[in-house]
This record gives C-alpha cells, structure tokens and sequence, in this order.
C-alpha cells in the first residue's frame, strides 16, 4: 500500500519539476506578450498595416525627439538626421537616421527601439523602418536608413511630447551569414 | 555504545569514514548536512569579514574592486544556498522522520545523493576564486548581462554548480514531501503534525515549483553565453528585464524558503519554555500556506524601478504589503503562546525571542521597501542590505542555532554549557546588531551597496558596523567550540531533555538511537507542542 502510494507522490512531484522547468521558459514568450499589450519597456510593435484610417488632427502638435545610441563595443557612427519633428496625429511623417561603418571589417547591426513615455509606444505607427531588418555594411561604407512613421490620431491628449530612441547593437557573431569578407 | 548494538544483531553505523559516505541513515545525512552548511557559514562568513574589513573605512586599503565584487557576490551564494538552506535541509532529515514516527526518509538512497552532491557543487563554485579572471562578480542575483556579456569565463562553473545544487534541492524535497504524506505513523493526521513539519511540507513545494525556474534561467543565461541565443540581449530580440522576472519569480519564492522552517522552530521551541501550548495552530498552518501562495505573486516588488507601469506598481505594492497579515498572524501567535506563560530564558528561548523582536524588525523595513514611491529612493542602498540581513542573519541564523542548541542533547545525549551557551547568544545578539543597525542609517542617508568605496559622511556608521561584523563573526568560533564540547561530553540528558517539550521525538531515548521507530510510536496524544 505504501509503495505504490509513495511512487504515484513522486510521479506527481516529478511532473511538477519539468512542468515548472517548462513554465521557466514559457515565461520568454509570455513577457513578450506582456510588454506588447501594456507596451512595457517601451517596445514598438512589428510593421503597422492601417486598420482603420486615420483622421489627420490638424489641431494637434505632438512633438516627437530622435535618439540614437550606441551599445557597448559598437563603434559604428549612428546619429538621426534630424532631432526633433513636430508632427499632427495621424499624418503620415518620414525622416532618416545616418550610420556609418567606421571599422576595417563587416559588419552587421541591428537597431532596438524604445519609447518614452511607455504608454505612448502603442500610439506610435511604424510602416517603415530600418529596426524591422539589419544593416550589413562594409568597410567605410554608409547609409541613410528610412524611417516612415504615424502619430496614432487617438493618443492621449495629455501626451505632448515622446521619444523614440534606437540602440545599435554588433549582432555579426550572432548572424554567421556574412556575404563576404 | 555501538557494540553493544551489534551484539543484538541490529544493523549500526559503518566504521570509519565510509559510513559518511554510503550512509543512507537519515541521521547521518542531516548531520552531514548540518556539518557541511556549518562548514559554508564560516566560509562565507570570511568573505564577510573581508568586504566589512574593505568598509571600515573609506578609500580602498586592502583589496581592488574587482575582488570586492567577487567576494560580495561570493559570500551571497555560499550563504543562501550553502549554509541556510542546507542547515534546514539537515535539520529536515534529522527531525522529521522523528517527529511523525517514521523509521527514516521514504527515499533513503536518494537522500545519500542530494547530499553528496552538495560538496561538489561549492568545491566547484569556490575554485573559481583560482580561474582567470576570478570568481563570479556579478552580484548573487547575477542579473544580465552583466552575468552574460560582462562576466568573467567562470561564469560557466557558476552555472553547473547552480545546476546541481538545483538537482539537489529538488531530490531533497521530493523525498521530504514523500516522507511526510506516506509515512505519517498511523492516527497522526496532517493537522497533528508539529508545526516544523507542516512548515517544511510547504517549503519542499516551494523548492519543487521554483529550483526548477532557476535552473531554466541559468540555462538561458548559458545559451546566451555560449550558444548565440538571445534571451536577454536585445540586439537579438531579448530583454535583459526578462531575466529579472524569470530570476525574481525564483527569488521571492526562495526567500521564504529561507524563513518558513524558521518559523516552524520557533514555534516548536516558545512552547517549550513558555510551558503552554502553541496559541492557534490551525492559524499558524493557514498562515504558513497563505505566505507561501503570496509568495508567487509579488516578485515585481525587488523590480520596482526598472519601469513597470503604474497599474503593476501599485498591484505589486498591494500584494507585498499584504503578505503582513499572514506573518502577524505568526508574530501575534508567538507572543500569545509566551503570554502568562512560566516563561525560563534557556539558551533556544533566548535565540527564538530574539528571532521573533529582529525578524519583525526585517519586516518592517520590508514594509518600508515595499512602498513603491520610497522604493525608488532605498532601492540598491543599505537600507536593502540591512533588511534582507535582519531577516536572515537574527531571522533564519538565529532560528538555526536555537534549533542546534534545543535539539542537541537528543542528538549527542549530552547537555551543552548553558552558560557557554547564553554567552554566545549575548555575543551574536549584540554582535548582530551593531553590525545591520547603521546599515539603516547609512542608507536611508543614499550610501550604494556592493561598492568598496564610500562617500566620507558614510565613515563612522560603517566603521560600527565592521566592529560589530567582527565580534558577531568571531562568537560563531566560540559557537563551534560550544557544540564539539557537548558532542565529547557533558551532563547527562533525560530523554524528554526540556521540561516541556512535548513532540515523538522526547519519547525515544537521548541520543536518539541508530534506528528508531521501526515499529510505529502507539501514543499520539502530545505529538504537537
């Protein structure tokens, strides 16, 4: 009696451990998911496809700062073109940002935006942007990346001003699949 | 005395070392326990003296940052998992198979490996104070990347051995969850468990639910560092934010593992020399488990300044500060059990009353932390340090050796020096204080931890706080010296041992014999205190 009451305990414990081992990696997907309906940490959804159009308010001015910043051990030359637009809610806006390899070898990068304030990050629209894919560059070589965005024309009224700043980030190890060298 | 047991053809302990190594005896196993975290405690407390030494006074005189940072992120993790948890995990073994009137663990050969894991995982963490580029130095909560990309090649070591001390957690609670719920002696049903019981039950889940999430976090971490993943590096489409979720959905729940036997102790040693029962045992039961659930949904509270919206602040806020009902619940049933009680002042009392005043000392300023818009100023400062210290140190150190110096006589036979033994609580007691109390001051006042070096208006506090460092460090040799004297001799315990101890294990003999129990105890009436 005791044996068998002792070995269905133990299944169930074991269960628990690669269920719970599991639910540590679950977590991955699920804080993704998270930070996209709370737009958490800022982050900026994928390509924006209009669902419903949106009405241009041309009584509106919102102010929206680029920036750009390097992380560690990144030497590339990465700066916006232009700092600040100020821009109405619902009209479509374009700028650029420069980058510019400044090392001896190829590389490739990939840039990570970030909103603030973060409950502003879902009022912002991107229909195109150099984030959605990396840029290799060679030697020396540089680029004016694109950037088409949509102020949401339902932001917050109390929402004068965000920022939108991209991290550039040496992902050459990680993507193997340099052309040439 | 073991003669004479094979003389009655009973099995005893092998001779020499070998019966350390095969024993599958749960009371070999829990003093090996007791002895190797006994063993850690020392060593991380050095590397205490080191950082408190480095802090006496400012400016950096006896060692570089870097070591500074291996040493704080060191005496972490020897400590949390090398002394505390593995003190109560040998103090598991010993006590609960003899208080449920079980003959051993359900699963004595596992019990064997949980243990024998142990020293190799820390041989294997403390070698790496020998590698290049040192020892871990990220911290004991090793966020990324600065465990990650910033870390020194150890980094690797580090995560095997939180593997295997992972493995072993785990095998060591399935086997107490399997001992408790199968091996109960006819008659004692749950709610007549003493409470160091029931409050072990539910740490051993505890550890079952989230050793695992720690062992999948270092696992991401090794992925990243070794294998190009990205979990936490957003250049790839990872989040370092991630991994302070992940590591404190581990974190919060292992605190109160670190706490919830202590509480257990306590509660079986105030009734003893209150000479009263135990004031609301159901209570205490419930309380243990509503701690326990609310453990899993606070974590956020050790986050509250990476950028979580207001909604999640205030949620976190809430549901940490609700977590002092539950424990009031304790320290109210505590000082109701003492309440006109024929109170004596031996030497577990004295622990367990201290336990109780400095343990609420920790949880106030926990409450203090978990104030969202002051958590902003504490975070990262001592005010941090001294909380999670008063908790711990005064909180589960001092419940460890009430339970040391309460249980020894049935483990040895002998009585320890009382006087030896009140003298090393007043020096710890007074030791420990001087040594976290500033640590209040110097933080509410903005002073950073893990850092060598400090602004000058910091000077006078932590040079106090060293002192004190010293002397609580230094009475725990004297601690040493008191429980060897007992093992080689000493007044003679009874086998009740206190006068109002109640529990199966005061109704064996002292010590307690090789084997006991192998026939389930008949009087169940006194099983809880």
């Amino acid at each position: 009696m005791a044996e068998s009451n002792q070995y269905k305990t133990i299944r169930q414990l074991l269960f628990l451990v690669v269920g719970m081992f599991g639910f540590g990696f679950a977590m991955v997907p699920l804080y993704d998911l998270v930070c996209e309906v709370t737009g958490l940490n800022g982050k900026t959804a994928g390509k924006y496809v209009e669902q419903e159009t949106q009405i241009v308010r041309e009584d509106r001015l919102v102010t929206i700062q680029f920036l750009a910043s390097n992380n560690a051990n990144m030497p590339w030359e990465f700066r916006p073109k232009v700092r600040t637009l100020k821009v109405h809610p619902g009209e479509m806006n374009s700028t650029e940002f420069y980058v510019r390899n400044v090392t001896r070898e190829t590389m490739v990068a990939q840039a990570i935006p970030s909103v603030t304030p973060f409950r502003a990050a879902e009022f912002l629209h991107k229909t195109e942007c150099f984030c959605f894919e990396q840029q290799q560059l060679a030697t020396g070589e540089d680029l004016d990346m694109p950037l088409r965005f949509i102020i949401d024309s339902n932001i917050p009224e109390d929402i004068t001003t965000l920022t939108l700043s991209y991290t550039l980030y040496d992902v050459t190890e990680q993507t193997g699949s340099l052309a040439v060298n | 005395m073991s003669a004479v047991i094979e003389e009655h053809h009973h099995h005893g302990p092998d001779k020499g070392i070998m019966r350390w190594v095969f024993t599958t005896n749960h009371k070999d196993i829990g003093t090996l326990y007791l002895w190797f975290s006994f063993v850690m405690f020392l060593t991380a407390g050095l590397m205490a003296l080191g950082i408190r030494a480095e802090l006496f006074q400012p400016g950096l005189q006896i060692m570089q940052p870097e070591l500074f940072n291996q040493l704080t992120t060191m005496h972490g993790l020897a400590m949390v998992f090398g002394a505390v948890m593995p003190a109560f995990v040998g103090l598991a073994n010993w006590l609960v198979p003899m208080m449920i009137g079980a003959p051993d663990m359900a699963l004595p050969r596992m019990n064997n490996y949980s243990f024998w894991i142990l020293p190799f995982a820390f041989g294997m963490l403390i070698s790496t104070f020998f590698m290049d580029g040192g020892a871990p130095n990220f911290g004991w909560t090793f966020y990324a990347p600065l465990s990650t990309d910033y870390a020194p090649p150890s980094v690797t070591f580090f995560i095997f051995s939180i593997h295997m001390m992972g493995i072993s957690s785990i095998m060591g609670s399935i086997n107490i969850i399997v001992t408790i719920l199968n091996l109960r002696a006819p008659g004692m049903t749950l709610m007549k468990m003493p409470l160091f019981v029931w409050t072990w039950l539910i740490t051993a889940y505890l550890l079952i639910a989230v050793m695992p999430v720690l062992a999948g976090v270092v696992t991401m971490m090794l992925m990243d560092i070794h294998f190009g993943t990205a979990f936490f590096n957003a250049g790839g489409g990872g989040d370092p934010v991630l991994f302070q979720h992940v590591f404190w959905f581990f974190g919060h729940p292992e605190v109160y593992i670190m706490i919830l036997p202590a509480f257990g102790i306590v509660s079986a040693i105030i009734p003893t020399f209150a000479r009263k029962r135990l004031f609301g045992y159901d209570s205490m039961v419930y309380a243990t488990a509503s701690i326990a659930f609310l453990s899993f949904i606070v974590w956020a509270h050790h986050m509250f300044t990476v950028g979580i919206p207001i909604a999640g602040e205030l949620y976190f806020m809430y549901a940490t500060l609700l977590i002092a009902v539950p424990t009031g619940v304790k320290i109210f049933n505590w000082v109701a059990t003492m309440w006109q009680g024929s109170m004596t002042f031996e030497t577990p009392m004295l622990f367990s009353i201290a336990f109780v005043i400095l343990f609420s000392i920790g949880g106030f300023s926990g409450l203090m932390l978990a104030i969202t818009p002051v958590d902003f100023q504490y975070h990262d400062t001592y005010f941090v340090v001294a909380h999670f210290h008063y908790v711990l140190v005064p909180g589960s150190i001092f419940s460890i050796m009430a339970a040391v110096y309460y249980w020894l006589p049935k483990w040895t036979g002998n009585m320890y020096d009382e006087t030896l033994g009140k003298t090393h609580f007043w020096l710890s007691f007074i030791g420990v204080n001087i040594t976290f109390f500033p640590q209040h001051f110097v933080g509410l006042a903005g002073m950073p931890r893990r850092i060598p070096d400090y602004a000058l208006q910091f000077a006078d506090w932590n040079m106090v706080s060293s002192c004190g460092a010293f002397l609580f460090g230094f009475s725990q040799v004297f601690f040493l010296f008191i429980v060897i004297k007992c093992i080689r001799g000493g007044k003679k315990a009874t086998d009740q041992v206190w006068e109002g101890a109640h529990g199966l294990e005061w109704t064996i003999p002292s010590p307690a014999p090789y084997h006991t129990f192998t026939t389930p105890p008949k009087n169940l009436a006194e099983a809880h205190g």
